[in-house]
Order: structure tokens, then sequence, then C-alpha cells
């Protein structure tokens, strides 16, 4: 996957919403390089200083795009999805949640086929330290993102907030944070945010924040065995009875699948230290940095 | 959703898949009377869980009278904490081979999946460990779909009898009833071959894609909903992910990942949580609604609020919730840890209106809460 950078062009699809103008006039007001949206009604119109759109193939037509973020209804989002990656986006942010999986299954083989690098869904989006942010975390806010050394991937938009905090709060900042999502099936997984963040220039140290269901954490273990940089984690549900789905439809613990025993000797055995709650992260970090 | 065998084997005919004739009942006598129509039957507990053949659940009976008697004994039954309240009387089959089919929606390769094996009967986790050289996969392109000829690749090679064309059809058949109705799984345990060489599917498992369900309004009313307590279903008509547990620690937080976390914490500091309540994303305008709910599960003892605020904003959430607290105006200790998007507001309205001020952090807030419920404040 690739790590969205200021001088990139962003489109934002649903950018007429309440939603979708508020947070554009925030990712604007950040740095980010947005230079069209899309609602098919409003077409030809100017919106938060930028051409709407028909659609992302006219955008990328007109003036080009290499991102697009989405504030895109769960039904809407599998056309609003293809559009993009045949117009032939190279990123998609996708921060709906409760979209037929079937849906996500579809537009997810198209991405692969396309070469497109797919965020989401249901994630609260990236941040690109002094940069760029794509999606809905505070970015803006120098209590919670603040520039140093630390790459941050999470499952959970408000967790990871939490923890970005956490890692201001002790002193140190970050250089990119990657939001992948909550849902079962989802374009960028664990490993491949951890990969990106891994290469990504000024990173140091790595947070990787988890959550129980499925084995995203365990393949990502895999990759981090082979890692020079240290490795700090944070997995969520540890105190969750099996069965239930935790607000997240992937956050689910099905017989002993998905647990947070799994997770945690699978980190341990790759050399990361799982913490016991997200205020130990400045301690830790503290460690090896 | 989880649709149970009677709710389930509609849709494998409505694709055209063979399935046995059957009666579904609530009473013995209904089962007599069923069986008397179908000739020699299967009686078959109905309940969303698996296992009901070693439970005794599902019995062969010969004539209407040994029906009745089978009926009488499932109906009533527990299977793993499901009541029996219904029976399916179905034509018995005669079966020569028994197979494994399912398509289901893979993380892994993003796509679905379809599975048969020669081994049917047993469940999946048995296959996978046991014969794994007898299970076949193949993963699916969800918009080209699976034909004919994927099918016969799949099951090539494998000792079927003759059936080799009736199982490739009918795999064909499972998966188009999977995409259209938005399934995540749908199983069909055991898939069997009969004397006569018919391919029919003697039981299914069907579930639902909850995502799907806004799109599946005809089928939908057909499933089972979770068994959900009384504060959970308020939950659900209020569209606010509420799960009842059984600690005295009241949890409100927005965000699935940073519930969990709150959860994590207050059991980490030796409590235990009351619940599982989030109001992020479109829900963070509930606050007063969330905050009346996690109020009335009894035994809650203390309450801590974590607010980290992304696209829920602290101010709107910390609103709601002071709305309702100055309405019910409880006597219980509460301890907030408040931080992202809104959270100066939200700190000056809790000063403003309750006089406090948040905690440093949010382990500070789970320790003061497990403390507060343990009598012990510190």
């Amino acid at each position: 996957m690739r790590i969205v950078r200021r001088e990139h062009k962003v489109l934002v699809q649903g950018i007429t919403g309440k939603q979708g103008t508020f947070w554009t006039e925030r990712m604007q007001e950040y740095g980010t390089n947005i230079t069209g949206g899309v609602n098919p009604k409003k077409a030809g119109t100017e919106h938060c200083g930028v051409p709407v759109y028909a659609s992302a193939k006219d955008a990328m037509a007109d003036g080009g795009f290499d991102a697009t973020v989405m504030f895109i209804p769960p039904l809407g989002v599998k056309d609003a999805a293809m559009d993009a990656i045949e117009a032939g986006a190279k990123t998609i942010v996708c921060l709906t949640e409760h979209i037929p999986v079937q849906d996500v299954m579809y537009f997810m083989a198209a991405a692969k086929e396309r070469g497109t690098s797919f965020i989401g869904p249901n994630t609260a989006g990236t941040v690109t330290l002094d940069e760029c942010f794509l999606g809905f975390m505070p970015a803006f806010n120098d209590r919670i993102f603040k520039k140093g050394n630390v790459g941050v991937m999470s499952r959970s938009g408000s967790l990871a907030t939490l923890m970005c905090q956490n890692i201001v709060s002790a002193g140190y900042g970050q250089t990119a944070f990657l939001g992948i999502g909550g849902d079962p099936v989802i374009g960028t997984t664990t490993r491949d945010a951890v990969e990106a963040l891994d290469v990504f220039e000024g990173t140091e140290a790595i947070v990787m924040v988890g959550e129980i269901g499925g084995s995203m954490e365990e393949d990502a273990a895999e990759y981090v065995a082979g890692m020079d940089k240290p490795v700090i984690a944070f997995i969520a549900g540890g105190a969750a009875p099996p069965g239930k789905k935790m607000g997240h439809a992937g956050a689910i613990v099905m017989g002993d699948k998905g647990t947070y025993a799994s997770k945690k000797k699978a980190l341990e055995a790759a050399g990361v230290n799982v913490l016991a709650t997200p205020s130990h992260v400045g301690d830790a970090l503290k460690e090896v940095l | 959703m989880n649709f149970e065998e009677y709710a389930a084997k509609p849709i494998l005919a409505a694709a055209g898949i063979n399935v046995p004739e059957s009666i579904l009942v609530h009473d013995a006598d209904a089962a007599a009377t069923a069986a008397t129509e179908l000739g020699r039957v299967v009686v078959k507990a109905q309940v969303p869980t698996g296992k009901r053949g070693k439970a005794g659940g599902i019995q062969l009976a010969n004539s209407a009278d040994e029906a009745r008697t089978h009926a009488e004994n499932i109906l009533g039954m527990t299977i793993a904490t499901h009541v029996v309240e219904k029976v399916l009387v179905e034509q018995c089959s005669d079966i020569a081979r028994e197979f494994y089919a399912a398509v289901l929606n893979d993380p892994t390769t993003k796509g679905p999946v379809v599975m048969f094996s020669t081994e049917g009967g047993m469940d999946i986790e048995e296959i996978a460990a046991e014969t794994p050289e007898k299970l076949r996969k193949a993963a699916v392109d969800i918009r080209k779909g699976f034909s004919l000829d994927g099918a016969r690749e799949l099951v090539d090679g494998l000792p079927l009898d003759g059936a080799e064309e009736g199982i490739a059809e009918t795999l064909v058949k499972l998966f188009d009833a999977y995409c259209a109705n938005d399934a995540e799984l749908l199983e069909v345990n055991p898939l069997v071959l009969t004397g006569d060489g018919i391919v029919i599917a003697l039981d299914c498992k069907f579930s639902l894609d909850d995502s799907g369900i806004k799109r599946q309004q005809e089928i939908a009313p057909r499933g089972t909903p979770d068994k959900l307590t009384e504060l959970e279903i308020r939950g659900e008509d209020l569209g606010i992910k509420y799960i009842e547990l059984d600690g005295d620690v009241a949890v409100l937080a927005n965000g699935a990942g940073l519930t969990m976390t709150t959860m994590d914490v207050v059991r980490h500091h030796g409590g235990n949580p009351a619940n599982f309540c989030e109001i992020g994303g479109e829900a963070y305008t509930k606050g007063t609604e969330a905050l009346k709910m996690v109020l009335d599960k009894p035994g809650v003892k203390s309450l801590v609020v974590n607010f980290c605020g992304a696209f829920a904003r602290c101010d709107v959430m910390m609103e709601g919730l002071l709305n309702a607290w100055d309405e019910l105006k409880p006597d219980l200790p509460v301890f907030y840890s408040i931080a992202g998007t809104g959270d100066e507001v939200a700190i000056k309205m809790l000063k403003d209106r309750m006089d406090m001020d948040p905690m440093p952090n949010m382990d500070a807030a789970c320790k003061a809460a497990v403390d507060a419920a343990k009598g012990s404040a510190s």
C-alpha cells in the first residue's frame, strides 16, 4: 500500500453532504490537496472551493486525482468504489460501516486486479503528519497528533485517538497513522499497514493497535519477526465474552479463533511488547527510543 | 442473522437444489398427522444450534405413532440452552453417500470460498482436522461467479459413484443461492446421494450478513434473532450497540475499539464491566438515551465515561449525557476521561454543569470507578 502525501491530489466522493462538507473543510485546513468532489446531482457546481463532478471518471478526465475518500452511505458504496477503481484511483479510503460483505468482496476483487490500494471499509482514515489526512481523524488536534518518529496503525479509530494522545503526552509523535477498519473483510491488512509504516521515512518504532477476531495480528507477527524496528502492540477485547460481535463486525471470537491469547502469543514470539493497557505506551516507547 | 433448518431449506429449494419434503409442526399430534402424509419420516428439533443429533434431537419414525412419541420427547427438550418449541417432520431419504458442501466469506482471500468434502455428516472443524486431504476448496471471484466447469474441477478425481455431474450442478446452485441471499455462510451437511442416484440436501445452515438485511426484506423475517436481554433490545431499537454483562462497573464510551478497551482496563484494575455500550459513529448524538440505558441495569455501582472524539464529537456526546444526568440525578459515582474532537468544550461543560474535572487519563478513570464499585474509593 501507499501512504498518501501532501502532493497527491485527493477527490472527495460525497463531498456535498453534511459530514462530507465538515471533514473536507478540516482536511483542507490541514493541508490535504483536495482537487475535486463527486455528487452526480450537483455536477458542474463548486463546493468547498473545488469543482464537483458527476463521477470519479469525470474527475480523472478533467484534473486527475491520486486518492479518493468516500463519504457515501452503505448501499451506495459498491457503485462509488467501482467508479473510483475504473477511473484509475491509486488509493481509496472507505469510511462507511455496514456495507454488505458481498459488495465489499466485489469491489475488493476489482481493486486487486487494478492494483488499487484500498483502505477500509469502516475506517476513520489516515494521517500523514504535517502533510495531509483523509477521513475523520482529529489530525489538527496537537495533543493527539504531533510530528515524530512513531508509525501507528489501528483497526479502531476511537482507540487510535486515545493511543495517539498517550504517545504525544509522553513526549513522542507520529510519522503517519493508518486506520485499516473494523470489518472482517478489509483491503489493507494489519500486515500491509505495518509494512508500509516500516519503510516510511522517519519511522523508528511502530505502535500496532489490534482487536480480537480474525487472524490479522498473527499474520502481521510473521513480518514483525524479521523487522529491525521495535514494535509495541495493544490488543483490545481481552475482557470480551466469546461469540458476541463487540461493535465491530470483525471483532468476534468464534471457538478458539481470534482470541486475545492467540494474538498475544504470536506477537510476543515475534518480539513485540504487548501492553496491558494503552496508558503504558509512553513507558514502552521510552525503553526503545 | 442465523436461519434454522426449516427456514434455510426453502432458500436451497428456490435455487433448484433438491430437498426432502417436510412439514414444520409445534405439537405431537401435528407430527403424527404429518407422518401419515409423508410416510417414513425423521423428526428433527428446530433450534439455532448444531449438534442436534448428538443431543437426541433427531429421531427416525417408521409410523405416525412413532412420530408422535418422538415429537413428545423432543418438544420441550433443552439443546445448548435452547428449549425446543418446534420440530420438522421430514420424509426419510435412502442415503447411499454423505458429502459436505458450503460457500462462505473468506477474510483471507477477501472473497467467497466454495468447499466440498466426501466426508459428510462430521462438522467442518473435524473434517479440516482429521481428513484435510479430502476437503477441497475453491476461491471464487464474486464478479464472475462459480461456473459449472469450476465446480467440475473442484470435485475432479474424487470417488463420487457417478454423481459427479449432479454434485457439480448442486454446487453451482449453492453458490447462486449464496449470492442471491447475501449469505455469509451457506452450508449443506450432509449433502446426500440417494440409492437411486439423486443429490439431495438433508440439512442446511444459513447465516445472513447483518449488513445485507436491509436489502433482503423478503427472507429476513424468517431468521432467528439473537437471544437478547430487555436492555439489549432497547439498545437495538435506539440504534445504540449495547451488550449486557454480569459486572457492576457501567461503561459508556464511543467507538467499538475504545469501548472494548475500557472494559479491558476495568478488568485490568480488578473490576467487572456491567456492559458494552458505545455511541461512536452516527450514534454520537444519543448520549441521553445511552446514559439512561447503562444506568437502568440493576446492580450498577459506578460509571466510567470514556470519550475520545474523532468523527464523534466529545461536546455533542457530553451535552446528551449531561441532559440525562440533570433529568435523572443519579446517586452514582462517575469518572470521566475526555480527549479528541470537541474535548475542550466538553471539559468546560463538565466543569460548569457538574463542577467536575475529568480524570488525567483513562486508566485513572477506570481504576477510580473500580474502587468506587468496591466501596473503597481512593
